[in-house]
């Protein structure tokens, strides 16, 4: 097992092989060195993570291990606010802020004994799908540096695959933890919504943000997750269910499981053929562990890029509103009054894709207009859920594509949003639905890793990880690292 | 549903509404742009009004839940040199902004 | 056409209440509820929204929207829902208020207040009738910070935005357009302040802005049915202010009618100096707030179960009070009115009365001796050291002729003030009313013997002059005779019984 997995280093660290200190030296090393290459870590923490990796060292020498995170770097998309620390959205509007209270996520993962190394690049406020729109520029897939990571957590996925920390945060809110996992050949997962806390998670859609872990295998992801979720009262929609129990769940048995095939997923809004087949290879491989294979109906799938767009952006041109200029962030300067500080703080604040979608937010919630967009889409959402719990009579998991094509090219799609936005079908529904899913590696197309993605049932993060376990122990997608992986 | 008509197609008014209600200014060549790409997205949007969502109620949390609560206990607010830190102006305890005009808003 | 506008056109009014609730947090975060502090001293980062912070609804605000709906007959709703209003204002910290919409916690309901009899003026004490104003609604919202705006101490130009005050958990109350002058808003103000107060859901201190009032003013012709343009008067923040902006756009509006002209929708001010009100804004393109529910909280569910719990606790209102105090002590409506104002003044009376086991004289004393004690001091009954007890015993030395009405009028500004013992400060100082008979025959003898015409009348059955020889006979007694027995023996000496 190689120190660049999250498995590995806890065999390493375990065995006094390495110690937490030197894991983040190197760590460091790597993240000024490859992910500064690749666009992917926008800010470090060096000292602080020294010091609290050999804080870290010396629970493990007086046995008091936290988690099986102990000791281990990770990095936050930036996006989750630690105290005294930077957090900017990849936004010029936010270049100077650091915040004043300690987000859910930095005290969860100090409470379980990881290392935060530092910020991981993205979309500008999660708005994208190739973290092209950062104001640190773009990420870069480790892969064919050409072509773009996915998005928008795109640096928290490279710095897995680049082998810079053994796993990293992201969120989601249309499939930006799936997607750059699937294209940068990593496991990725969105948990239920509710069951990780989104205290301290700057918000880009309320009702469909969530966050979860990069890692490189299903067993790893169940450890961050066992250490991240759990309710949080802070956290209106927080679920009120304790942390589930999933490592337990990993028994690699997934004989008579009911995998359920979308007809529109595979035929009508079928993906490339390479992609299909690589998927069709995967679910192959669980039917000859024991699965059951069945197609399923999800009727309303040509409606949920367009459902999601409408919920997002309006939500999303709420929660911006706060990027003002009066408390905090960037206040443009030589202004002759308040409408002028509010309207060019803000225009040179805001890239082109956030600007862009704030206005199709507030667009959609103005007067006259809110019942046939945002009403509408809220209405469809319900059949978007209704489809899903239909499904689940069928069967116990979904699976398809992740993404209908591997990593394109950085700049390819920067002036077509509308069939950008439509790559996003496989993946938005999971966040209208509320339900958990994960993208893991299963083949290549192109040279390009190529992700499946495995839908469960609302709090059945257990199932998913069985079934992703299952497939990870019966194949070695996930051990294939990048060019100029260490 | 006749007035789903008239409203496919987003003009550059109503771009520029738009843009004031969100605070952003935007170049002629911004509004010219924007007003294409969001009729754009506007158009693919419209195939919405093909389902029949009488009846249908909207959701507006994937996962129902009961209302959260919290106890009416006080604790100390922030340290107020935090609270002001990061402001682009202030007093020491008050954000300053440019001077505001009685009535403009609110 | 007469010079009273009021001749021609009728006002309608309805009012929208904004009152502090009293919690010790905020509705959506921990921060205390505190006033008078440095600016920015009282907040946590929800409350400066911080990028990354979250809403949870302090339970608090429930049993208090709940107590409010049931004081004012309304409907508690069972569900309702928190809703996003977004507009940019710098003392508005997340570039949107929380607040609800479509959904209140409370609605249709109404209150009852005492409005003047036409023709009898606004005087004190004029005859008043019943009016039943609707309550269209109360919503929780969060309050907005504070913009300074002339900041005299400070060098630097600008508005100075203090944030201690956002988040404060708020109700609204709407009223029905039910009001037709300003004395009927301030009478509904009034009695919308004595309903907060009685059930604990709000000091409602105007001067600390936890009461605050926007006015919707419009006429239309006398006879007409229906509503003229109406234009809202904002932050009026004192009774007086109230009907002054009321009468102001009353006579501001005419006159634009009388001319021929228009009413536009705006949103006016008032300016107190001049006693106008002014166009801050028109309402020409109507505000867009662009209301959504607010995804970051789930909708409020309440049990009603626990609406009836909250019943079950809830105080007795004033109009239940004054109903009973009319029964039970046999009160004139005007003394009610003024026990229950307050429920300590209520409260006050009816611990008093107990006390003294003589519940009119105890009225008496509150709504006038001791009112116009506190209203020179301008403190709550509470708030002097006169205990219920004493003034009961004041009563009781009244009463039993130990002490004259004019004797216990000057011990109850020190009572007010100092508290004490109303008997031992009367026997201190020697103003026990004389009740020995010789004494008493000695100075009714020589006033008998003085006021031949007087004693005449009284002795041909007249009992007029009687008052008039009891007065000469407590001044000869310097005010301190027992006035019961001096009547007596006067009556008895004269018409010779005794």
């Amino acid at each position: 097992m190689k120190l660049e997995s999250l498995e590995g280093q806890r065999a390493a660290l375990d065995a006094s092989e390495v110690s937490s200190v030197e894991l983040v030296e190197s760590a460091l090393v790597r993240a000024e060195g490859a992910g500064a290459d690749l666009g992917a870590i926008v800010g470090l923490r060096a000292e602080a993570a020294l010091a609290a990796a050999a804080g870290s060292d010396a629970r493990r020498r007086a046995g008091e291990l936290r988690s099986p995170l102990e000791g281990a770097p990770v990095v936050l998309k930036d996006n989750m606010v630690q105290k005294g620390e930077p957090t900017t959205c990849a936004s010029r509007i936010l270049e100077s802020f650091v915040s004043p209270y300690d987000g859910a996520m930095a005290e969860r993962l100090e409470a379980a004994g990881a290392i935060i190394l530092g910020r991981a690049n993205m979309d500008e406020f999660a708005m994208g799908s190739t973290t092209e729109n950062s104001t640190f520029g773009p990420a870069r897939n480790p892969w064919d540096t050409s072509r773009t990571t996915g998005g928008s957590s795109g640096g928290s996925a490279v710095a897995v695959s680049a082998g810079i920390t053994g796993f990293s945060l992201g969120s989601d809110t249309g499939g930006s933890i799936r997607q750059p996992a699937s294209f940068c050949g990593v496991v990725g997962m969105k948990p239920t919504y509710g069951r990780v806390s989104r205290w301290g998670l700057v918000a880009f859609a309320s009702s469909l943000d969530q966050i979860g872990p990069f890692t490189h295998s299903a067993r790893e992801a169940a450890w961050v997750l066992e250490a991240i979720a759990g309710h949080d009262p802070r956290d209106s929609t927080s679920l009120p269910e304790p942390a589930p129990a999933l490592e337990s769940a990993l028994t690699g048995d997934v004989k008579g499981l009911r995998i359920g095939l979308p007809r529109e997923y595979f035929v009508d809004q079928g993906a490339e053929p390479g992609v299909v087949e690589a998927v069709r290879g995967a679910v192959s491989e669980l039917e000859s562990a024991g699965a059951k294979v069945v197609e399923v109906a999800l009727p309303h799938t040509p409606y949920v890029v367009s459902t999601y767009y409408l919920v997002a952006t309006a939500e999303a041109s709420s929660n911006l509103a706060r990027f003002d200029g009066v408390r905090y962030g960037r206040r443009a300067e030589n202004v002759k009054d308040l409408d002028e500080m509010y309207r060019r703080s803000r225009s040179e604040g805001f890239g082109r894709e956030v600007k862009r979608r704030i206005l199709l937010g507030t667009y959609v919630l103005s007067a006259g207009y809110f019942d046939a967009y945002y009403r509408k889409a809220q209405q469809v959402r319900t059949l978007v859920r209704g489809d899903f719990d239909r499904a689940f009579e069928a069967c116990d998991v979904i699976v398809g594509p992740t993404y209908p094509e591997v990593a394109f090219p950085i700049g390819a799609r920067m002036d077509d949003p509308v069939s950008l936005y439509l790559g996003d079908i496989y993946t938005v529904s999971a966040n209208l639905a509320g339900l958990p899913g994960i993208s893991v590696p299963c083949g290549q197309h192109q040279g390009m890793p190529v992700g499946m993605q495995i839908l469960g049932r609302p709090l059945d993060e257990a199932t998913l990880l069985r079934v992703a376990d299952a497939f990870q122990r019966r194949t070695d997608h996930h051990e294939h690292r990048p060019p100029g992986s260490p | 549903m006749l007035a789903l008509c008239a409203m496919s197609r987003i003009t550059r008014e109503d771009v520029e509404r738009t843009a004031d209600l969100a605070r952003l200014s935007l170049s002629k060549d911004e509004i010219e742009a924007m007003t294409h790409e969001l009729g754009q997205i506007l158009d693919h949007v419209e195939q919405l009004q093909a389902l029949d969502t009488e009846g249908i109620e909207p959701t507006a949390h994937a996962i129902p839940l009961a209302t959260p609560l919290r106890p009416d206990r006080a604790s100390p607010g922030i340290d107020p040199d935090l609270a002001v830190a990061n402001a682009p102006a202030s007093d020491g305890h008050a954000f300053v902004v440019p001077k505001v005009i009685d009535g403009e808003e609110g | 056409m007469s010079d009273n506008p009021l001749d021609r056109y009728e006002p309608v009014i309805g009012l929208e209440v904004h009152t502090h609730l009293k919690t010790e947090s905020k509705l959506f975060s921990p921060a205390p509820v505190r006033y008078g502090d440095a600016p920015n001293h009282d907040v946590h980062p929800i409350d400066l929204g911080m990028p990354g912070v979250l809403p949870v609804l302090n339970e608090k605000v429930i049993g208090l929207a709940i107590r409010l709906g049931l004081a004012t007959h309304s409907t508690v709703n069972t569900r309702s829902v928190f809703a996003r209003k977004n507009y940019f204002y710098p003392d508005l910290p997340k570039g949107y208020q929380i607040s609800q919409y479509e959904e209140p916690v409370v609605s249709d309901g109404w209150i009852e207040i005492e409005v003047p009899v036409k023709g009898s003026g606004k005087k004190r004490g004029a005859e008043t009738v019943t009016k039943r104003i609707g309550v269209t609604r109360a919503h929780l919202e969060e309050d907005a910070g504070k913009s300074i705006h002339d900041v005299a101490l400070s060098a630097s130009e600008g508005t100075h935005i203090d944030l201690n005050r956002a988040g404060v958990p708020l109700l609204e109350i709407v009223s029905e357009p039910d009001l037709r002058s300003s004395v009927e808003a301030s009478a509904y103000l009034r009695a919308l302040r004595s309903i907060l107060r009685y059930i604990e859901v709000s000091d409602a201190d105007m001067e600390k802005g936890q009461f605050r009032c926007d006015a919707n003013v419009s006429l239309r012709l006398r006879g007409s049915s229906e509503f003229g343009t109406r234009t809202e008067i904002k932050n009026l923040n004192s009774f007086a202010n109230v009907e002054g902006a009321i009468e102001a756009e009353i006579v501001r509006q005419s006159e634009i009618l009388d001319d021929g002209g228009e009413i536009q929708q705006a949103t006016m001010g008032f300016d107190v100096n001049r006693q106008r009100t002014r166009i801050l804004r028109l309402k020409e393109n109507a505000d867009d707030y662009r209301y959504f529910d607010d995804p970051d909280l789930i909708p409020l569910l309440i049990d009603e179960e626990l609406i009836e719990v909250v019943r079950a606790d809830l105080p007795e209102l004033p109009e239940q009070k004054r109903e009973r105090f009319e029964q039970e002590y046999g009160l004139p409506g005007e003394t009610t009115a003024i026990l229950v104002t307050s429920r300590r003044l209520a409260d006050f009376f009816e611990n008093c009365a107990r006390a003294c086991n003589a519940p009119k004289a105890a009225a008496n004393w509150i709504a006038r001796d001791l009112r116009q004690e506190l209203n020179e001091r301008n403190l709550a009954v509470d708030e002097t050291r006169l205990e219920p007890d004493a003034l009961a015993s004041l009563i009781r030395l009244v009463e039993e002729g130990r002490l004259t009405t004019k004797s216990a009028r000057e011990l109850l500004p020190e009572l007010v003030e100092a508290g004490g013992d109303p008997q031992a400060m009367m026997e201190e100082r020697g103003l026990e009313a004389v009740s020995d008979t010789g004494m008493i025959d000695e100075w009714v003898t020589t006033v008998i013997g003085g006021n031949a015409a007087a004693v005449e009348s009284v002795r041909g059955g007249d009992d007029k002059p009687l008052n008039f020889l009891m007065g000469q006979v407590m001044k000869a007694a310097g005010g301190k005779a027992n006035p019961g027995e001096v009547r007596k023996r006067l009556v008895e000496m004269i018409r010779g019984d005794g």
